[in-house]
Parts: C-alpha cells; structure tokens; sequence
C-alpha cells in the first residue's frame, strides 16, 4: 500500500532523510520510531505530498506522490503534529471545510461531518471554536479531519502527543479500530505506544533506517541474555559471590539497596533457567527471599541499543562544548 | 472551481469571523465618509462661485472623480491589512499543511485566497455606492463616468491584492508582510514622480509602471483597454509569481 525506495530529503546541507526504504502492507499499522529531529516528521510531509522528496520514490495507494500527487493526495489522510485548524472557526465549520477540500460530494457532507464528529468523540463540541478546545480535543479534531474522506492510508504524526492518559487509551483504540480498512503510519517517541498499537516497527535514527521488525521480534533479537531481578532480606556480605557461583549466572551486579534490603540484578546464560537455584542458594542460608522476577529488555532498551551505537563520534561532539 | 470558491468562502469567512473585517471596513467607511463630506462642502462652494460666474460646476469632475482617487490613496493602506496575513498565518499556525496535502492544486489554493480577499475588498467598496447614490438623488451625475470608475477600483484592488498574497507567501510574519506589502503598494504609487527628470525612455517606462497612473483615466470615464491590458498583467503576473513562490517553499521544506 505505502512503497518507498532510497527517499532521500535534503535540507541544503543538511541530509534530515538518507535513503530510507520500507514498505506498508494493505490494512497494517506501522510504528516509526525515532528520537526528536530523526526525520520521522520528514518522512511523513514526503509521504503526504506536502513536500517533494530530494532523490528516490514514495507510492501512496499506488500513486507516486511525485508525479500524481492528486491521486495520491485523495488517498491519503494527515495528521500533523499540530493538528491544522482553524481557530476561528467551530469544529463543525472546520470539518465542513475540511469536507469540501478532500472532495466529499456535496449530498454527504452533513452526514459524513456528524460519522467523523460522533467517530473522534467530538459532538459535543460541535459549535465550539477550535481555538478554544483544550490540546486534546484539538487532536480528535484533527484526527476526524485525517479520516474524513475516508483515506485508504492514513499518515498520523505523534497522534497521541500532549493528551492525558485517558485519551491516550481511547485514541489508541480508536488507532486500532482503523486498522484493516486502512494502513497506517504513525510516528512517536513513545515506546510502548508501539508495542501497544503496532504490527511493526521502522526504528530510525539520524535519517537512516536502523531496524525494522515486529515489536516482539525486536525484543527476542536483541535479548542476548536473561536478567533476573532477585530482592534479599539480611543477606551476608558475601551474598554476592555465592549468587555468582550459582551454575549458570554470568554476572551479579547490586541494583539497589534499602537499610537490609538489597536488589540484585543476575545475568544468566540465554535459554537457562536459573531461578530455582538462586532461590536455594538465597534461602538454604536463611535470607528472606523478598522478590525474584525476569526482566525483560524492554523496548526501551532496544531503542536506546539501536540508536546509540554510533554513539562515539557522536558523543565526541557535546564533550567538547564542554569544555569551552 | 468548487474548491476555489470553498477556499475562497473560508476565506471570507475567516476575515468575518475575525475582527479583522469590521476594523477594515469600518475605518474605510469612516476615513471615506469624511473626504466625502469635506470635497461636497468645496465642490458647494466651487459651484456657487461658478454659478455666479454664470456656469455650473461639474459634478463627474470637480467631485466624483477626486472621490476616487481619494479612494484609491486610502486603498493603500489598507489593502495590505487585508493581504497580509493571507498566507503568513496559514504557514505560522500551520493549517497550510491541511491545504497542501489535501487534493487541491496550488493554483486553486491561491485563486481561492484572491477571490476571498477580492470579496472583502468588494464589500469594502460597496460601501462608497451610499455616497454615491446620495449624489443622485440631489443632483445629476453621468452613470457613466461612475461605473467606470468602479471598474478602475476593482481592477487596480485586485492589482494590489496580487502582490500582496505574493509578499504574504513569502514569510511567515505578518507585520514584515504588512510593512513589506505596504512599501511597495506606496512605491507603485509614487513610481512616476521622478519620471520628468529622467530620459525619455526611462519617463515612459515609470509612468506606465505606476499603478495609480492607469487609474486616472477610469475617473474620466475612459475604459482604454491599454490599461485594462496593465491591470490584467499586474493581477497574473502577481499570482504567477505567487504559485511560483508557493512551489520554491515546498522544495525547500
């Protein structure tokens, strides 16, 4: 559905998108993934038509956004990061305008403006100015703005920026909701947004495409090792060293510690369970076993471990500021 | 066509919406109501002096046509208040990326935007036809010499206009867009000063560049098609160079 090749995206000297290549199949949500200023933003205004691409293809919906930017535009709803509205206006004014632009025949304004208002929750604000909605509802706004003319792909930039925890739940249900009748793209720097709501995710770094996979092949890839996270009541100072003996443990590191209490953190060998060990080892010696769980690298890490791996030459940068 | 007059009507809409329309309207009526009253009580005694002297004054020439281009001085500073936010507002608040990714052509965005603020400028004018008609019903003017002058003001606004949206597309702040826009509406008008102590080829050069210059001749009553020829070019040239301007934006990202 989405298709692109090598885009690339100058800024005069500065490259914001360097030969980014992925695809989107019919119906699927893909999550892009990237700190601020990684050219996920870049990406998208390419995508939408908003602005052309310096080298390489992008295909909307079957369309090059270059050279049938129409047709591709009738297929493509966007959500900027800050939704586009016009403060002046009521949110039923706006999204009839809205209505007019994308083409919606003149018959099924009205009844499409009530779907999209009733759709985003928004009703009760039809006849508020959009300048005076609170940031919340300013996004179903413009999200309803996205979906009205029933895009085939829907291109959201940070949908759930700046909203409380309860909207970020229902917008994220409604994200899911779309799915199948429309492909998606959302961007965020947000992880677990992704693991909640995407199929699969492009990480990108700096321009550059560093992974793409599903949330969950993400994490098992980049596990290297299990981590065990022990909690010890009046353990002996030599706790360390006999958890460290247990068969099969790499590493025991100390994670924190309060008054008797110490958090262990035990690397183990991959595909090695170690847990009834450790608790033999901890209690067989009269310590109170207080908590022992695995932890998971989270996607957090794996954000982190993907986009700061070139970390050296970067971090040379800032250090020498310091200096100054 | 239907999502220019949608762009245009939004247009509208949002100059109504604001206060922006009842400032600009309202001072013009004002500023206007006011030349009108001072050039009747001259053209009054003008023409009892005349009447004296046994003629009559002439009411297209001694009254209408100072109106309008009393008319057209007050445009100047107003028509940039009209423009100026035309596009610099869309791009700071960032509802221009609505209009540039929904399926409309920049030449539609932008003769959408030109009709919208055509229609404000139109209203703005509609206005002077009160003094008019008061004109004549005490006395007698030639319809004629009237609507033609209309058509000049229309004409030339619309020049305005035109470059105005070019200025407005070219940042994204409206006070350098109103400052802008304004210079040169005012350098437009006085172009020509300077045309007498130049050479020959110079004089007719900035004579015919002054946009207030070809309005004369619609005051008289002249409908010359060398000026309707002017105006046309100015108002295309001037949204040429905006959808051109539009466009490099877009490239540059």
């Amino acid at each position: 559905m989405i298709e692109v090749q090598h885009l690339t995206k100058r800024y005069g000297p500065v490259t914001a998108v360097d030969d980014v290549s992925f695809t989107v199949e019919r119906g699927e949500i893909l999550g892009f993934l990237g700190p601020n200023g990684a050219g996920k933003t870049t990406t998208m205004r390419v995508l939408t038509g908003y602005m052309p691409p310096t080298g390489g293809k992008a295909i909307v919906a079957g369309y090059d956004v270059l050279e049938q930017p129409l047709e591709a535009k009738r297929r493509t709803g966007y959500l900027p990061e800050t939704p586009p509205l016009y403060p002046e206006m009521t949110v039923r004014e706006y999204l009839t305008f809205v209505s007019k632009i994308k083409g919606v025949p003149r018959g099924e304004r009205k009844a499409r403006v009530d779907e999209m208002m009733r759709k985003t929750h928004v009703d009760d604000m039809a006849n508020r100015h959009c300048g005076k909605l609170s940031k919340g509802y300013r996004q179903r706004v413009g999200l309803a703005q996205a979906l009205m003319h029933n895009p085939d792909v829907l291109i959201l930039d940070e949908p759930t920026a700046g909203l409380d925890p309860k909207q970020i739940i229902e917008t994220r249900q409604l994200i899911r909701g779309l799915a199948g009748d429309h492909t998606i793209i959302l961007s965020t720097h947000i992880l677990p947004e992704v693991s909640q709501t995407c199929q699969r995710v492009v990480i990108i770094n700096r321009g550059k495409v560093v992974a793409v996979d599903t949330p969950d092949n993400l994490t098992s890839r980049l596990r290297g090792s299990e981590t065990m996270y022990l909690q010890v009541d009046a353990a002996g100072a030599d706790a360390e060293s006999i958890l460290q003996r247990v068969s099969g443990v790499t590493r025991v590191s100390v994670a924190d510690t309060k008054q008797q209490v110490i958090g262990y953190e035990v690397d183990s060998e991959a595909g090695r369970d170690v847990r009834r060990e450790l608790a033999a080892a901890v209690v067989s010696r009269g310590w109170g076993l207080l908590e022992m769980r695995p932890m998971r690298m989270s996607l957090e890490e794996i954000f982190l471990h993907v986009t700061t791996e070139e970390a050296p030459a970067q971090a040379a940068a800032p250090a020498e500021v310091a200096h100054e | 066509m239907n999502n220019i007059l949608a762009i245009a009507h939004k247009e509208l809409k949002s100059y109504f919406s604001t206060p922006i329309a009842y400032v600009v309207v309202g001072f013009f009526a004002f500023l206007f109501g006011y030349f009108f009253y001072a050039m009747l009580i001259i053209f009054n005694q003008q023409s009892a002096q005349f009447e004296g002297q046994g003629g009559g004054a002439d009411i297209n020439q001694q009254l209408i046509r100072p109106l309008f281009l009393n008319a057209s001085v007050i445009l100047l500073f107003v028509l940039p208040l009209i423009t100026m936010r035309t596009y610099s507002e869309e791009k700071r608040s960032g509802t221009i990326e609505l209009l540039l990714t929904s399926p409309l052509s920049d030449v539609q965005i932008i003769l959408g935007k030109f009709l919208g603020a055509m229609g404000l400028y139109a209203a703005m004018i509609a206005i002077t036809a009160v003094h008019m008609a008061l004109l004549f019903s005490y006395g007698n003017p030639e319809w004629k010499v009237v609507v033609t002058g209309y058509i000049g003001l229309l004409l030339m606004g619309g020049c305005f206009i035109s470059v105005g949206l070019l200025i407005s597309s070219l940042t994204k702040n409206q006070i350098v867009s109103g400052m802008a826009t304004f210079a040169v509406f005012l350098l437009l008008w006085v172009i020509n000063w300077i045309a007498s102590f130049t050479g020959p080829t110079t004089q007719s050069v900035l004579n015919y560049l002054s946009i207030t210059d070809h309005f004369d001749d619609f005051t008289r009553g002249i409908l010359d098609t060398k000026h309707l020829v002017y105006y046309f070019s100015v108002m295309s040239f001037g949204l040429f160079l905006t959808a051109r301007s539009v466009d490099t934006e877009r490239w540059k990202g």
